[in-house]
């Protein structure tokens, strides 16, 4: 194309100014998403839960407590062999076993966090592939797949889960994939219905005709279009698993002890809840805090991406 | 509408096979040492292959699920070997314990979450609103089987300490006993499935009603002079209600399954909970018997669903 | 047989061989309804047989009304559609039956440009990333060198060149077709397939870029087939026009001999609903109104698809397919019709009668009679 090139030269000799740059819905929706207050408190909280959640081990050794290890002093376990509460020594109490709940939580945040996002990534990688091919493609293997949804989303979830992980065994890895296994079907079907709108726009054919695979198109022109919206049920979605994990663990399905998480440790703490609260509050103040964070969050992400949606925190 | 119903049926059907199918193959064939595991551990080998042999697990897969599809269709799931008892027989016991939660649940958390709803819809960004939502958005973080323990810390154990001994800690009192013992039981699992539903309701009920609220024949209504009370609950309510219901159908579906928790920590014996003990002693036969179950409530739940709103708006029905 | 004939000589009047050479072209889509139940499944007959040819650096109008198939048609030549019968000829070489793999470096000869400014640009791309989009998908040029040659192609379509990380939200609507020319010539084609490119503007902007198109032709020798319901548009960048209604060409002609001495009762029909600037002339002007709607092309009418509604229409109009060859004597070599009756120039429509069973204006006829 040599066509008007020494013009285009003269044209940048001109304007040497700041390149104009349009705003993408990106960077709107992260502008809309910065001034909501309510969203950003809870992002600092989630953010200090990351954070804990990593130093975990510097609690450990500012309180000198493993997050396994078991006390049997008198600080730690009363003469009758029960919990005892917050103390100099043992900030938030102990369990049944003379183990620091403080150390335990902390460590157990990483547990809820871990599965949390590794579940949901699975989940929602699974969903959009899915989700992608069957409305894109369309035909028998749309049929098919939405037939899978439809069984997928028949199932009686937690049931379920707790039979296969009590064949399995339980461990992380296996939490982590029946969480996945059992939740995208929801995501699939929203983007499936993205898609079906979405492959019908000229700028399909547009790439078609430029000689676009149906893997590019899918990728890199339908796909940032459905974008949005998966992150927004992404981080709606992080809270709900977090609440699985923790329900299976208090099943007695979710990791092997005497790893600490959540929902084990309230589930040891049942037996206790009338002499020892504290064993159930801390580990379930915590849980309840961090879901909540995410989702407030989720719903100031939801907003911003969206500024129609109907909000749960009105502003 | 009768062809819609026929291939909405058939459609439902097909899911189901393809989850007993799903279900057999994971829990019969997967783990190919089921007798292994029934057995216990000081099992000797003759114990292990008659226990084979009477699931007929030594047959080929394809008769084993024919065989226990034949037998289901006749009703059959099987027989737990533990209680001695046909499985059926098992979740006949269990299933009114489930359905007196699920019901009563449901209707708290219809109540809370409509009422809610209705009145945040009414006065939008109001103090009522933001603290009705603040409260929905609560127990939406709130995981059942931690509400259900902080029910019991404070509602049984306080005030029975305090010499109120109005709530048991848990257990089930069939309404032969008399209501009174029967809802005494229940309130606190009630409460436990319905404030963390009813949060969804509340979110729900409030966006439907805002829409319903703008539209121009609620204006009409308004302007004709129509008291607020009777605008917002005649008019408004009636066609605000269309995703609630919906979406009711569909939980009511996932609650038989959904109960696992609730009847746990409260040690009701429902289905939920037979479950959980099932598997502690890994009795296959009633985990698979009541997963089924479960999942025909699911298919069946989703297939009323879809009928009512075809009902109510026929563009459904073309598809 | 004739056909075939009529078409090659169409071909020889050329100076050389046409660019793009169309042979009984179809295309036939599956109704999507209840039929399969009953067995028979039913097609859409959106192209149903069209012979024609374009020549290097010609423009070819292609008219008719919404639903005559000219989209469909101009989705076929870009091979965005696979045909369903005849083939398609680019420089002599048969596309019709190439798969999407081997059709990859063919697209750099024809590309196409699209009619809704809204649609067919992705609203999550920057523009220069959508006009560098065929750079990337036929991987040509670095980083940088894609870059220039992006802001190269803004500057050709009248864009600044400095707005290739805005937005499509950012642009008006006449802005948008200039992005989709530009990606369209990105690969330097030898023909662009217009498909109503200046329908969803204001016809303010319409005038603008229907210019930048004529001058981009002339500055780079493109071969144009443009597509329009408009009449006035086509008239003023085409060299020849061809009239399509429900799937076939009915007439195609030079521009001045169509608009002066059109046969086809059907190009008369579409020709007298022109606004003409001459309020005299305006009014001197026969009116034609047809009567009833386009036939559905899920059961075209037999014969002549035009039959039905045509005011001259007679019995073997609903037997014989007309083919689409010279009609007159006094014609051009370039001017071909598809009419057993083709008019002459002062031959008046609205005093024509006719006399075929299923045509619309008798079927009303009728109707009346058998009341009274």
């Amino acid at each position: 194309m040599s066509i008007g090139t020494s013009d285009v030269a003269a044209a940048h000799e001109e304007v040497a100014g700041p390149v104009i740059e349009g705003r993408s819905p990106w960077a709107l929706a992260f502008a809309r998403l910065r001034r909501d207050k309510v969203a950003m408190l809870s992002l600092a909280i989630i953010i200090v839960i990351v954070v804990v959640a990593l130093l975990a081990p510097l609690f450990s050794a500012i309180t000198g407590h493993g997050p396994n290890e078991q006390y049997h002093t008198a600080n730690a376990l009363s003469p009758g062999g029960l919990p005892r509460g917050p103390s100099g020594e043992f900030w938030w109490g102990t369990d049944d076993l003379g183990r620091d709940v403080l150390v335990r939580t902390v460590y157990g945040a990483r547990i809820s966090l871990l599965v949390g996002v590794l579940a949901t990534a699975l989940t929602v990688a699974i969903g959009v592939v899915l989700g992608l091919t069957a409305g894109f493609l369309g035909g028998l293997v749309d049929t098919l797949l939405t037939r899978l949804i439809d069984v997928v989303l028949s199932v009686p979830f937690i049931l379920v889960a707790v039979a296969l992980v009590s064949i399995t065994g339980p461990s992380l890895s296996i939490t982590v994939l029946v969480i996945g296994f059992f939740s995208w079907a929801s995501v699939a079907r929203i983007v499936r219905g993205q898609v079906l709108s979405l492959r019908e726009r000229e700028f399909v054919e547009a790439a078609r005709s430029l000689g676009s695979s149906d893997r590019r198109i899918m990728f890199v022109d339908i796909l940032p279009n459905v974008l949005s919206q998966v992150i927004v049920y992404t981080t709606l979605l992080i809270p709900v698993v977090i609440v699985v994990q923790a329900t299976l663990s208090f099943l007695g399905l979710g990791l092997p002890p005497p790893t600490a998480d959540w929902g084990g440790m309230i589930s040891e703490a049942q037996s206790y809840y009338t002499v020892a609260p504290w064993f159930i509050a801390f580990p379930g103040a915590a849980l309840v805090i961090t879901t909540l964070a995410f989702n407030l969050f989720g719903d100031g992400v939801a907003d911003a991406f969206d500024p129609r949606t109907d909000r749960l925190i009105s502003q | 509408m009768i062809r819609f119903l026929i291939r909405r049926i058939l459609l439902g059907i097909l899911v189901l096979w393809l989850i007993t199918m799903a279900v057999f193959g994971l829990f019969f064939v997967a783990p190919n040492n089921v007798a292994r595991t029934m057995a216990g551990r000081q099992a000797t080998p003759q114990t292990v292959e008659l226990i084979r042999e009477r699931l007929g697990l030594d047959q080929p897969v394809w008769k084993q699920y024919l065989d226990f599809i034949w037998k289901a269709l006749h009703g059959n799931l099987g027989y737990d070997y533990y209680y001695q008892l046909p499985v059926t027989h098992i979740m006949a016991q269990a299933l009114p314990i489930t359905l007196s939660l699920a019901l009563g649940a449901s209707v708290i958390w219809l109540i809370i979450g409509v009422t809610n709803g209705v009145l945040s819809a009414v006065y939008p960004r109001s103090f009522i609103d933001r603290g009705l939502t603040a409260f929905a958005l609560f127990f939406y973080s709130f995981p059942s089987f931690l509400l259900g323990l902080v029910l019991l810390y404070f509602i049984y154990y306080k005030l029975t300490l305090s010499g109120l001994r109005w709530f048991p800690p848990g257990g089930y009192a069939p309404l032969s006993q008399g209501p009174g013992q029967w809802a005494l039981h229940m309130i606190l699992p009630w409460l436990t499935l319905a404030l963390v539903l009813a949060a969804t309701y509340t979110r729900l009920t409030r966006s439907s009603m805002l829409d319903v609220l703008g539209e121009d024949y609620v204006r009409t209504a308004r302007s004709k002079g129509l008291s607020e009370r009777r605008v917002v609950l005649r008019h408004g309510l009636r066609s605000a209600l269309t995703p609630v219901v919906t979406q009711f159908g569909i939980d009511l579906g996932q609650l038989i399954g959904g109960v696992v928790v609730t009847e746990t920590v409260f040690s009701l014996p429902g289905l939920g909970k037979t479950v959980i003990d099932a598997i502690t002693r890994q009795d296959l036969p009633v985990i698979v018997g009541i997963v089924i179950f479960a999942s025909a409530a699911v298919v069946t739940a989703n297939i009323l669903v879809d009928v009512a709103y075809a009902l109510l708006d026929p563009r459904v029905r073309l598809h | 047989m004739t056909r075939t004939t009529t078409a090659e000589g169409q071909g020889n009047t050329g100076s050389d061989e046409p660019l793009l050479r169309l042979r009984g072209v179809k295309k036939h889509f599956p109704v999507q309804s209840s039929a399969l139940i009953r067995g028979e499944q039913e097609y859409v007959h959106a192209v149903d047989g069209v012979d024609l040819d374009v020549r290097r650096g010609e423009t070819l109008g292609l008219v008719g009304e919404t639903g005559c198939g000219k989209s469909t048609l101009a989705r076929c030549i870009a091979r965005l559609y696979d045909l369903t019968e005849g083939t398609i000829e680019l420089d002599g070489r048969d596309i019709s039956t190439l798969s999407r793999r081997e059709m990859r470096p063919l697209r750099r000869e024809i590309q196409m440009i699209f009619q809704d400014p809204y649609g067919s640009l992705n609203p999550r791309r920057r523009v220069g990333s959508i006009i560098g989009e065929p750079f990337a998908i036929h991987d040509i040029g670095s980083r940088r060198e894609r870059k220039k040659q992006v802001q190269e192609l803004m500057e050709l379509v009248g864009l600044n060149p400095e707005h290739y990380n805005r937005f499509p939200a950012d642009f008006s609507g006449g802005q948008r077709q200039r992005i989709g020319a530009a990606r369209a010539l990105a690969l330097k084609p030898k023909m662009l397939v217009c498909d109503e490119p200046v329908s969803a503007l204001d016809v303010s902007i319409q005038a603008q870029l229907i210019n930048l198109l004529a001058d981009l032709q002339d500055e780079l020798g493109l071969t144009y087939v443009f597509i329009t319901h408009d009449l006035s548009v086509v008239r003023h960048i085409s060299d020849r026009i061809a009239v399509m209604y429900l799937g076939k060409v009915m007439e195609v002609a030079p521009v001045e001999e169509l608009f002066e001495t059109s046969r086809h009762p059907y190009t008369r029909a579409l020709l007298s609903a022109l606004p003409l600037p001459d309020p005299d002339l305006a009014d001197r002007r026969e009116q034609i109104i047809l009567v009833g709607d386009m036939p559905t092309p899920v059961h075209p009418p037999s014969g002549c698809r035009f039959h039905t509604r045509c005011p001259k229409a007679q019995p073997d109009c609903a037997e014989v397919v007309p083919p689409l060859e010279k009609a007159k004597d006094d014609d051009s070599a370039d001017h071909l019709t598809a009419c057993l009756y083709p008019m002459d120039p002062d031959e008046r429509l609205s005093r024509a009668r006719a006399t075929v069973a299923d045509s619309e204006i008798v079927a009303d006829d009728s109707a009346l009679g058998g009341v009274s």
